[in-house]
């Protein structure tokens, strides 16, 4: 899932510092799922915006919506006559910074990120959660024993580990595990110890950000 | 702060209780005839883990001036580990008010068994006091 987490509450009320009366848009989809953007999210950031406005003495009105998804126009279009009709002043989302770009898209109003957008990741427990994937676009894992190579080794290396590899962590932090590590116990546990001693050839970055912004085109699913 | 008020108002405490522990313990100090000051007003809840982060918020929004959750001691919570989800979202709430420019004692967890009525009463009595001394949050004022 896309991994994002809420931006200082300060940082927010900067943002809305000017305005009155303003729609906060929460998404179903990978905010919910790391606690950052949904429902709950939403309502706690309603409040604590309505507490910060109401000790300055000042008036101010969220609405609070959360979206099925951001990341397509057909539920934007759900906030629509809220948007147009009920005096929206600006718009503070709480989806991956997806769909604020949507939002600003689709109105003629000013919109504002709520969340900083941090990672591809999953949870490794209750509460935490960890980037794994940097979008490539050209996926190698399995010439690493399932591990990708790009994000969690933290120079991105792709034939062995570097210098810095002491005890299973990485020299940047102790607290983080060396990804050569990782490869090197999975791949013992493979038994393909052997295949280490390949060398990768020089990946191609064309197909991630190196190539500018990206796009997925489905003649067959097209309309 | 409180000059423009026309006769002193009290602050308004509310206090989450769990039906297993801390709301026996207060019902417990009121057949003791133990008292403690009117300022708390109690919600039953089925366990203090229902109590969520925007429950806090949203009480101290419209009214409150301080808020208690009070749960089972901890180890023996009737679905035993609802007072500990409590324990972190209060303190959540802590860092939020603190972020907010709120005094974060405004909101305290506690735990009490449901034998120990005195404890309730004490525990109802310093909340008070201390949100007393933080005084009434200015939008709460002439709440009528
Ligand atoms: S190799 Fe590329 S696509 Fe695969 S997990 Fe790593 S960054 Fe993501
Ligand atoms: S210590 Fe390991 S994870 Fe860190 S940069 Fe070196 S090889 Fe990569």
């Amino acid at each position: 899932m896309v991994v994002a987490e809420r931006k200082p509450i300060k940082e927010i009320l900067a943002m809305m510092a000017e305005y009155k009366k303003i729609l906060l848009v929460g998404c179903k989809g990978c905010v919910t799922v790391c606690c950052a953007g949904g429902t709950k999210e939403v309502g706690i950031l309603a409040s604590a915006l309505r507490i910060a406005k109401k000790k300055e003495g000042k008036e101010f009105e969220v609405i609070e919506r959360t979206l099925e998804r951001q990341c397509d126009p057909e539920y934007i279009e759900q906030v629509a006559s809220i948007v147009e009709n009920d005096g929206i002043e600006a718009i503070l989302s709480m989806a991956c910074s997806v769909g604020p770009q949507y939002l600003a898209k689709r109105f003629n109003v000013p919109v504002y990120p709520a969340l900083n957008t941090t990672f591809i990741g999953g949870a490794l427990e209750h509460g935490v959660w960890a980037e794994f994937c940097q979008a490539c676009g050209n996926c190698v894992i399995h010439h690493f024993g399932g591990i990708c190579p790009v994000s969690r080794c933290s120079k991105s290396l792709f034939n062995g580990p570097c210098g810095g590899s002491a005890g299973g962590k990485c020299e940047i932090n102790p607290e983080v595990d060396c990804a050569w590590h990782l490869i090197y116990e999975r791949m013992k546990a493979l038994g393909k110890l052997d295949d280490m001693a390949k060398v990768f050839p020089i990946k191609d970055w064309s197909t991630s950000r190196d190539g500018g912004p990206r796009k997925v085109v489905r003649e067959d699913m097209k309309l | 702060m409180d000059a423009d008020r026309k006769q002193p108002e009290e602050p308004k405490v509310l206090a989450f209780c769990c039906m297993y522990c801390a709301y026996a313990a207060a019902d417990m100090a009121g057949s003791m005839r133990l008292t403690y000051p009117p300022n708390v007003e109690i919600i039953l809840v089925p366990c203090t883990g229902r109590v969520e982060i925007h429950h806090i918020l949203e009480a101290l929004e419209n009214g409150a001036d301080g808020v208690c959750v009070a749960g089972c001691e901890e180890g023996s919570c009737h679905f035993s580990v609802g007072n500990l989800k409590a324990k972190k979202r209060v303190a959540y709430v802590k860092t939020l008010l603190e972020e907010l420019g709120i005094d974060p004692d405004r909101v305290e967890m506690f735990h009490i068994s449901a034998s120990q009525g005195p404890l309730f009463a004490k525990v109802a009595s310093e909340m008070t006091e201390n949100i007393r001394r933080l005084g009434i949050l200015k939008w709460n004022k002439q709440r009528g």
